[in-house]
């Protein structure tokens, strides 16, 4: 754990590569960051650390392992804003978002990304969910 | 005017005479429907009454509270999914919690109503549930008739690729913008990582050559008299650097010097290539890998056993549809396109009538059984 002042990030994917590109970001932009590489890595690290920020992949053990994720560290930190991060979108076969009232009541997630974002994107969106 | 039939299932007489009241009369259209869709209601008030009911006659759409008397409305919903019953089914239940969602969601559950709701909420559940209803059929129908596969399997595809092209993106630009200094070698790891994606790509873009060839083309076979186990011998070589360095043994064990059957070298070396490389990629260090061929009457039977991280019955109950890999702690460093498999089966069972099976046991091996007719 760290005794810094800075900000923690749990940061969960499966693919390698989009991980370390993550963990770049966020280290750059001054954060802590801890990483999970599975739906089972990510439950252990939310039972154990609470972050000011989680991001999380969609597709990776399950097809909805990122939902269950932001599912279980909302109900044990509402406030910690989450991520999900994807591949997978509307022209690629994705069926929801969250678009409608009805779909945030089910995907707890605060905001919905899509993967390949280049840094300064990512910045800006994260900045902007900081604040809130 | 159509009607959809409903069946209504609650333990409270009040909430199932409270929808057919608001059902009554109501009626659902849309713009690029020439019918309107009018409601017709049954009711029960037990899960067992609901499957009984179900089983003698069709039903549009359910409406199911998941507390019930007797048994839960989710397993009246893992019923109609395992008996694929076609209805559509929305939830109406007090108690959502996010995993019973996921798993009425998994099991094909629509959407979900949460009790107690206004009429206007139940109406506008039902026309949402409605227009799925009539998609649903229309996509069937269209599937039924060959149309929309194609297109399900490119926007699967697209997301394969896109994958990899992103990881590769990500890399440049970091390169570009010198994210991590001016030392050229602290770009090294990015370059072979993006390389290494690369290969990735270069494998699912052969393999669905090779689906290609599966879909376009029984015109460019040549069938002849091809022997076996020359092929396996071929295979067994190609994999032989990966099998070195991962000191796995590989056997081939064979009743006679050579087995003859018609058939099409190109897409028999596709069939051995899979299996065998699935058993060297998927083993264990210091593993060995067993190839049988036994001429069998008409047939002949391949056996290709490995003494790799081997699978669940889960996982192999998906392991033959595109694009499924089987994603764990132990498949992690393995690269593939999920494809070779679904590849393989179609070959063996839509070219040659044969036959594919696995048994497979975790962290013991798994064994892919091919048998295939000598005259096809």
């Amino acid at each position: 754990m760290t005794t810094s002042d800075k900000k923690t990030v749990i940061i969960v994917d499966d693919d390698i590569d989009s991980l370390s590109q993550l963990t770049l970001h966020m280290k750059n932009m001054g954060f802590d960051v801890i990483t999970g590489e599975s739906q089972k890595e990510g439950e252990d690290l939310i039972n154990k650390i609470k972050p000011d920020l989680a991001i999380f992949d969609l597709m990776m053990d399950n097809k909805d392992s990122g939902f269950i994720l932001s599912y279980k560290i909302k109900k044990k930190y509402p406030e910690v804003p989450v991520i999900i991060a994807t591949a997978v979108t509307a022209e690629t076969g994705m069926m929801f978002g969250l678009n409608t009232e009805e779909e945030k009541k089910w995907i707890k997630a605060d905001l919905y990304l899509e993967k390949g974002l280049r840094f300064d994107q990512l910045q800006v969106q994260v900045n902007k969910l900081l604040k809130q | 005017m159509a009607t959809l039939k409903v069946l209504i299932v609650d333990d409270e007489p009040g909430i199932r005479s409270g929808i057919v009241r608001i059902l009554q009369g109501f009626s659902v259209d849309f713009p690029f429907l020439e019918e309107d869709f009018t409601f017709d209601t049954i009711e029960v008030g037990t899960g067992e009454d609901a499957i009984t009911y179900l089983d003698n006659n069709p039903v549009d759409i359910v409406l199911l509270d998941n507390k019930l008397p007797g048994i839960h409305g989710i397993e009246v919903l893992e019923y109609i999914n395992q008996k694929n019953i076609n209805t559509s089914v929305m939830m109406i239940t007090s108690y959502a919690s996010l995993d019973l969602a996921i798993k009425a969601t998994n099991n094909g559950a629509y959407n979900f109503v949460p009790k107690p709701f206004t009429p206007q909420e139940l109406k506008t559940s039902m026309e949402s549930i409605t227009k799925h209803l009539y998609l649903r059929r229309m996509t069937k129908k269209l599937n039924e008739e060959g149309k929309t596969i194609r297109f399900q399997f490119l926007s699967v595809l697209s997301h394969e690729l896109k994958s990899p092209i992103n990881a590769i993106e990500g890399y440049l630009r970091i390169m570009q913008d010198r994210q991590v200094g001016n030392n050229l070698e602290d770009y090294d790891l990015m370059i072979n990582r993006s390389l290494e994606r690369i290969k990735g790509m270069r494998t699912l873009i052969m393999d669905m050559l090779d689906l290609t060839k599966l879909e376009t083309g029984k015109k460019n076979r040549e069938i002849k008299k091809v022997d076996l186990v020359e092929i396996t011998r071929i295979s067994m070589d190609t994999m032989s650097p990966m099998a070195i360095q991962k000191n796995i043994k590989m056997y081939l064990d064979t009743d006679q010097p050579a087995v003859l059957l018609n058939a099409d070298s190109e897409e028999i070396e596709i069939i051995m290539n899979n299996l065998i490389s699935n058993a060297v990629k998927y083993n264990k260090d210091n593993g060995t890998v067993n190839c049988v061929i036994r001429s069998d009457g008409d047939k002949i039977k391949i056996s290709v056993q490995d003494t790799g991280i081997g699978m669940t019955e889960d996982d192999i109950s998906k392991l033959f549809q595109d694009f499924v890999r089987i994603k764990n702690e132990k498949t992690k460093g393995i690269s593939g396109s999920g494809l070779g498999l679904s590849i393989m089966k179609k070959m063996a069972e839509e070219y040659y009538h044969g036959t594919v099976c696995v048994n497979s046991k975790p962290d013991i091996g798994s064994t892919f059984i091919v048998e295939l007719p000598k005259n096809c």
